[in-house]
C-alpha cells in the first residue's frame, strides 16, 4: 500500500489534519475520509461540477485536485455555506424558488454561485450563465437556478448594506460590503 | 373513482408554492444518496467490462484477483441462478428475467462494450479497481452492429440465437434481430390517402441519447448472516428493485429489503437493476457490507440510452386542411435485449391528431448497445419528431398556419387512437389555444439567419399502485409514509394533496419516503404518475383520517359520528366546533392514536398533451444554432405547485433541445462507444439555454379529485420537433435526423 501523506488545511473555517494517499483526489478524502458528502462526485473528470468547493476563495472541481495539494489552504465546502443558525441567502433562494428537483447537482451550484455573488452580487443573466457553466443540471434546464441565483446577491447586496451601518456583520458579510 | 369537481374550486393549499420538505438537507449536503452511505465494515464493489461491443467469453480466471490482498470476494454469472425465459410484471412494463440476469452480468456472451463480466470487492475501491485488471478473461470477438436497420439485415451478426421475431401474436421460424412486429391499424388506409389532395412522405433518423442524470448509479448491500438481504440504492422504485433483486437471485421477496436513498435524478434509467443483484451476491461471500459505484463512463456505456431510430411517416390531407390518413413505419433499437419502447412510440406516433385512418408498423430490433431503458416519455420523442415536422411541411404546403391545422385535427374527447383508445376530456385544443394567445406566438421575430418552430406533444401518463399512511400527532401535524422515490419534488406535492384534504398547512404536513417493510407496495416513480396515483392515495388517507376523526369529536360531544362534519379543517355539528389540531390533542382521550391508510390504483392514462414554441438562430458558417427564446406550454390538469409543474416543463425541454442539437452515442467501427463523458457527450450547459417561459394550463383531469394528470414527461416530446421546425425557417433546410450537430446541419446546409 502507498505511503500516506499529512496535510494540514481548513476546511469551513476549521483546522483539518488528514492522513491520504499521494493518488486521492481532493474530492475522495473529503467524502471518504473525512466524511463531508455535501460535495458529489457526478464525473470524477471535471466535467459535471457536482463536486465544486473553493479553494482558496476560488471555485475548483476537488475531483481534480490532488489531496496533496490541499496543504495549507482554506477550503470551503457546501457545508460551510450557511450560518449557524440559518441557511445562506443563496440557498433560501434555492428553495423560495424551487432552483432544485433531484437536488444532487445543488452543492456544486451553490458553491460556484457563492463565489461568483462574492466578488460581484448584481450579475447579469449572462454572466450567471458564464459562470456556471461548469456545473450540469439535468432536471432543471437552469431557468429556476440561474433566477435564484440572480435573487439571492440582491439579497446579498441588501444585507451587505444593511450590514454596513452596524458593526457586527460576519466576516463573510464584511468581504461582500468590500466587494459591492 | 374520486370524480373532479365540476366547476373551478378555492383551494388553501394547492396552487401554492411552499418550500419543499426536503429542502434544507438538499441545499446543505446533508441529504444522504446512495453513494453517501456509509456502513461499519463497508467493502468496495468493481466490475469488470468487456472491451468488445460483441464477444464471445470463452472463458473467465479469477483466480489472481482473489489472491490480490485486500480482496475479500469475486464473483461471474456463474454463482447465479440459472433463470429460465420467466417473465416479471414491474409495473411500468415487463421483463425477461433471463435475459436482466445476463444484462446484469453476461451469460456467455458479451453483447456491448461495458457489458458486466464479472465482479470483485476489496477493503477500497482502488484496490478492487487494481484487481480488476488481474482477471483473465478470454473472448472471441465477433462482428458488431449499432444501427438499426443494419441490425434488421438478413446476414447481420445476430445477438441472440434464442430470439424469434414475435408478430402479430405469431413467432418466426428462425432467430431474428427483429424481436418483435407490433401492427396497429384503423379505416381503410389506402382508400383515404387515395381521396387525399395532399401526401408529404419523409424519413427521419435519430441517435441513441442517454438520460444523463447527474448522480451514477450505486448501490450498497448487506446480505446478514441470518439470510436477510437489505439493500441501500438509488432507484425510481425500491418495490420493482426488491423484486428485481430477489427474482435474480431466487430468495423470497420477504428475504430482502430495499432502503431507498436520496436519488440523484432517472428519467427511466434506474428502474432496471444493475449494481443490486451483485452486490448482494459479493456481500454474500463476504459476509460484509459492499458499495458500488458506477463511474460516468460505466453509467454511459452499461445504462440506458434510448433507442436510435428509423422512421417514416406518410400523412395525407385534404386541401382544406383535415387529416385524411397516416402511415409509420417505426424501426427502434433495444439494444442487447429485446423488449425496448417501440410499444409507445407507436401509440404515440399519431396520438395528437383524429386520423380517419391509420396504419403503424413497429419494430424492436437487436443491436450491439446497452440494453435501451425508459427515457422520459420513451418512444414518443422519436416518433413526435417524424410526425410533427410532417405536420408542419403539411401546413406550410396547404397555405395554413400551424396552430390552426393542429386545431382543425386536433385529438379531443371521443377521438380513438390508432391502438385502439377512446380519449375522455383531455386539454391538447387549450395547449393552442393558449399557445396562439401567447406573447411568444404573437411576437415577430426578426433578424436574419432566425426561425420559428412550434411542436406538440403526447404522453399517457399512468396510475398504477401506491400505497401511503399517516399518523395524526398530538400538535396537529400529520407524519406520512410514502413508498414514491422523490426525484423531484413528489414529497411536497403529495403531501399538499394530504394537507389540502385535512384542511391543515403543507407544513404540518411531514413526508417521509420509507423502505419496503415500512409501505405498502408502490409502483416506480416513472410514468409521470407520482403526483397523480400517490397523491389520490395521499387524498384517500386524508378521507380515511377524517373519518376516523369524525368519530373521536362524536365521542367527546357525546353524538352519532354522523353529526359531525369536517369542513376546511375544523370539525363541527350544528353548535360545536373544534379544530384539527384541538382534536389532535385530545386523541388519547378518546381511544388513541390515529392512523389513516390507503392504497389505489388507479386504471388508464391521465393523458398529458403539451405544445412548444422555439425561435432560433443559426450560424451560416459553422451551423451552430443558438436557442433565442422557448415557451412551453401544458395541460397539468390540476398543477398542485406550480413552481415544481414549471420546473418538470423547463427540465424537459432543455432534455429536448439536448436531444435536438447535440447529443448522441457515437461508435466507432467496431461498435465501441467514443464518447463516454460528459465532455465528449454534449448536454445543455446553462450557457447553452436561455430561460423557458412556461404556461400551464388546467383542464381538470375527471379521474382525480384535484384533477391532477402527470406532467413530468410530456414536455421532451416536443422539442426536436419544433426545433428542427425552427432550424428550416433559419435556414430553408428541413432536417430529418438527430441531432442537428453542426457537423450535420451544415452539411444539408450545403445541399
Amino acid at each position: 500500500m502507498a505511503k500516506k501523506t499529512h496535510v494540514a488545511t481548513t476546511i469551513n473555517g476549521e483546522p483539518m489534519e488528514f492522513l491520504c494517499e499521494a493518488r486521492q483526489s481532493l474530492l475522495e478524502v473529503l467524502r471518504d475520509n473525512l466524511a463531508m458528502t455535501g460535495s458529489k462526485e457526478g464525473c470524477n473528470n471535471g466535467n459535471c461540477g457536482a463536486c465544486t468547493v473553493l479553494l482558496d476563495g476560488q471555485p475548483v472541481d476537488s475531483c481534480l485536485v490532488l489531496a496533496v495539494e490541499a496543504e495549507g489552504a482554506e477550503i470551503t465546502t457546501v457545508e460551510g455555506i450557511a450560518d449557524d443558525s440559518r441557511l445562506h441567502p443563496i440557498q433560501q433562494c434555492f428553495l423560495e424558488e424551487a432552483a432544485l428537483q433531484c437536488g444532487v447537482c445543488t452543492p456544486g451550484f451553490i458553491v460556484t454561485a457563492k463565489a461568483l455573488l462574492d466578488r460581484n452580487p448584481t450579475p447579469s443573466e449572462h454572466e450567471i450563465r458564464f459562470q456556471l457553466a461548469g456545473n450540469l443540471c439535468r432536471c432543471t434546464g437552469y431557468d429556476k437556478i440561474i433566477r435564484a441565483v440572480q435573487d439571492a446577491g440582491k439579497r446579498m447586496a441588501a444585507e451587505a448594506r444593511g450590514a454596513s451601518t452596524t458593526t457586527n456583520g460576519s466576516p463573510a458579510r464584511q468581504q461582500q460590503k468590500q466587494a459591492t | 373513482m374520486a370524480q373532479a369537481e365540476s366547476h373551478p374550486r378555492k383551494y388553501k393549499v394547492i396552487g401554492t408554492r411552499p418550500v419543499r420538505h426536503d429542502g434544507a438537507d438538499k441545499v446543505t449536503g446533508r441529504a444522504i444518496y446512495g453513494a453517501d452511505l456509509r456502513l461499519n465494515g463497508m467493502v468496495h464493489g468493481k466490475i469488470l467490462r468487456s472491451p468488445h461491443a460483441h464477444a464471445v467469453i470463452k472463458s473467465i480466471d479469477t483466480s489472481a484477483a482473489a489472491k490480490l490482498p485486500g480482496v475479500v470476494a469475486v464473483t461471474t454469472s456463474a454463482d447465479f441462478p440459472d433463470l429460465q425465459d420467466k417473465i416479471a410484471d414491474l409495473g411500468e412494463g415487463a421483463v425477461n428475467l433471463a435475459h436482466l440476469g445476463a444484462n446484469v452480468l453476461a451469460h456467455g456472451k458479451a453483447l456491448y462494450k461495458g457489458h458486466a463480466v464479472a465482479a470483485v470487492a476489496a477493503t477500497s475501491p482502488h484496490v478492487a479497481q487494481e484487481a480488476l485488471s488481474l482477471i483473465k478473461v478470454e473472448y472471441e470477438p465477433l462482428p458488431a452492429v449499432t444501427w438499426v436497420l443494419d441490425a434488421m439485415k438478413d446476414d447481420a451478426p445476430l445477438l441472440h440465437d434464442d430470439v424469434y421475431t414475435k408478430s402479430m401474436g405469431k413467432k418466426a421460424d428462425k432467430p431474428s434481430n427483429i424481436a418483435a412486429h407490433i401492427h396497429f391499424e384503423k379505416g381503410d388506409v389506402e382508400d383515404a390517402f387515395a381521396g387525399s389532395d395532399l401526401v408529404v412522405e419523409r424519413e427521419f433518423k435519430t441517435a441513441s441519447v442517454h438520460q444523463g442524470y447527474i448522480e451514477p448509479h450505486v448501490s450498497t448491500a448487506l446480505w446478514n448472516q441470518d439470510g436477510h438481504l437489505t439493500i441501500w440504492t438509488s432507484t425510481q422504485g425500491s418495490f420493482t428493485a426488491r423484486q428485481q433483486t430477489a427474482e435474480l437471485l431466487q430468495v423470497p421477496i420477504s428475504q430482502v429489503t430495499v432502503v431507498p436513498c436520496e436519488i440523484g435524478g432517472g428519467f427511466g434509467g434506474k428502474i432496471a437493476v444493475y449494481l443490486e443483484p451483485v452486490a448482494a451476491m459479493l456481500s454474500r461471500k463476504c459476509g460484509r457490507p459492499v458499495k458500488m459505484v458506477m463511474s460516468r463512463d460505466e453509467v454511459f456505456e452499461a445504462t440506458g440510452p434510448t433507442p436510435g431510430s428509423s422512421m417514416r411517416v406518410k400523412i395525407g390531407a385534404t386541401k382544406d386542411g383535415k387529416l385524411t390518413a397516416g402511415e409509420a413505419w417505426l424501426a427502434y433499437d433495444a439494444g442487447a435485449f429485446p423488449g425496448g419502447v417501440i410499444g409507445p412510440g407507436c401509440m404515440c406516433v399519431f396520438s395528437c391528431y383524429e386520423f380517419p385512418a391509420a396504419r403503424v408498423d413497429g419494430y424492436d430490433v437487436l443491436d450491439n448497445k446497452p440494453k435501451t431503458q425508459a427515457y422520459r416519455a420513451p418512444g414518443a420523442t422519436q416518433a413526435a419528431f417524424a410526425c410533427e415536422s410532417v405536420i408542419d411541411e403539411l401546413a406550410e404546403k396547404l397555405g395554413i398556419d400551424p396552430i390552426e391545422f393542429r386545431l382543425k385535427n386536433a385529438a379531443k374527447e371521443g377521438t380513438r387512437r390508432v391502438d385502439g383508445p377512446v380519449y375522455p376530456r383531455v386539454g391538447f385544443i387549450e395547449t393552442l389555444e393558449a399557445a396562439k394567445a401567447s406573447d411568444h406566438w404573437k411576437s415577430p421575430l426578426e433578424g436574419k439567419n432566425r426561425g420559428r418552430g412550434i411542436a406538440s406533444g403526447y404522453w399517457f401518463n399512468i396510475g398504477l399502485k401506491s400505497s401511503a399512511a399517516a399518523n395524526v400527532n398530538p400538535d396537529g401535524t400529520v407524519s406520512l409514509l410514502e413508498g414514491s422515490t422523490d426525484i423531484g419534488g413528489t414529497r411536497t406535492s403529495v403531501a399538499m394533496q394530504l394537507a389540502e384534504t385535512l384542511g391543515i398547512t403543507a407544513e404540518a404536513v411531514h413526508p417521509k419516503v420509507v423502505d419496503t417493510d415500512s409501505v405498502g407496495y408502490t409502483d416506480v416513480t416513472g410514468g409521470s404518475r407520482v403526483t397523480f396515483a400517490t397523491g389520490l392515495a395521499a387524498y384517500e388517507v386524508g378521507r380515511d383520517i377524517l373519518r376516523q376523526m369524525c368519530e373521536r369529536a362524536a365521542i367527546l360531544w357525546e353524538c352519532d359520528a354522523a353529526e359531525v362534519e369536517s369542513v376546511d379543517g375544523e370539525f363541527k355539528t350544528k353548535d360545536k366546533r373544534m379544530t384539527f389540531a384541538e382534536l389532535a390533542g385530545k386523541l388519547s382521550q378518546t381511544g388513541g392514536p390515529v392512523v389513516g391508510r390507503a392504497t389505489v390504483n388507479p386504471e388508464g392514462p391521465t393523458n398529458g398533451f403539451g405544445t412548444h414554441i422555439v425561435d432560433v438562430e443559426v450560424d451560416p458558417d459553422t451551423a451552430k444554432v443558438t436557442v433565442l427564446r422557448y415557451t412551453a406550454i401544458q395541460d397539468a390538469g390540476k398543477a398542485i405547485h406550480p413552481s415544481y409543474v414549471e420546473g418538470q416543463m423547463q427540465g424537459g425541454a432543455v432534455q429536448g433541445i439536448g436531444w435536438a442539437l447535440n447529443e448522441e452515442y457515437v461508435f466507432d467501427g467496431e461498435g465501441r462507444m467514443a464518447n463516454a463523458s460528459y465532455l465528449d457527450y454534449r448536454m445543455p450547459t446553462a450557457l447553452d439555454v436561455p430561460h423557458i417561459d412556461t404556461i400551464i394550463v388546467e383542464v381538470p383531469n375527471p379521474a382525480h379529485p384535484y384533477g391532477v394528470r402527470g406532467v413530468g414527461e410530456t414536455p421532451i416530446v416536443p422539442p426536436p420537433a419544433a426545433m428542427a421546425v425552427a432550424v428550416y425557417h433559419a435556414t430553408g433546410v428541413r432536417m430529418q435526423e438527430l441531432p442537428m450537430s453542426p457537423p450535420k446541419l451544415w452539411a444539408a446546409m450545403q445541399k
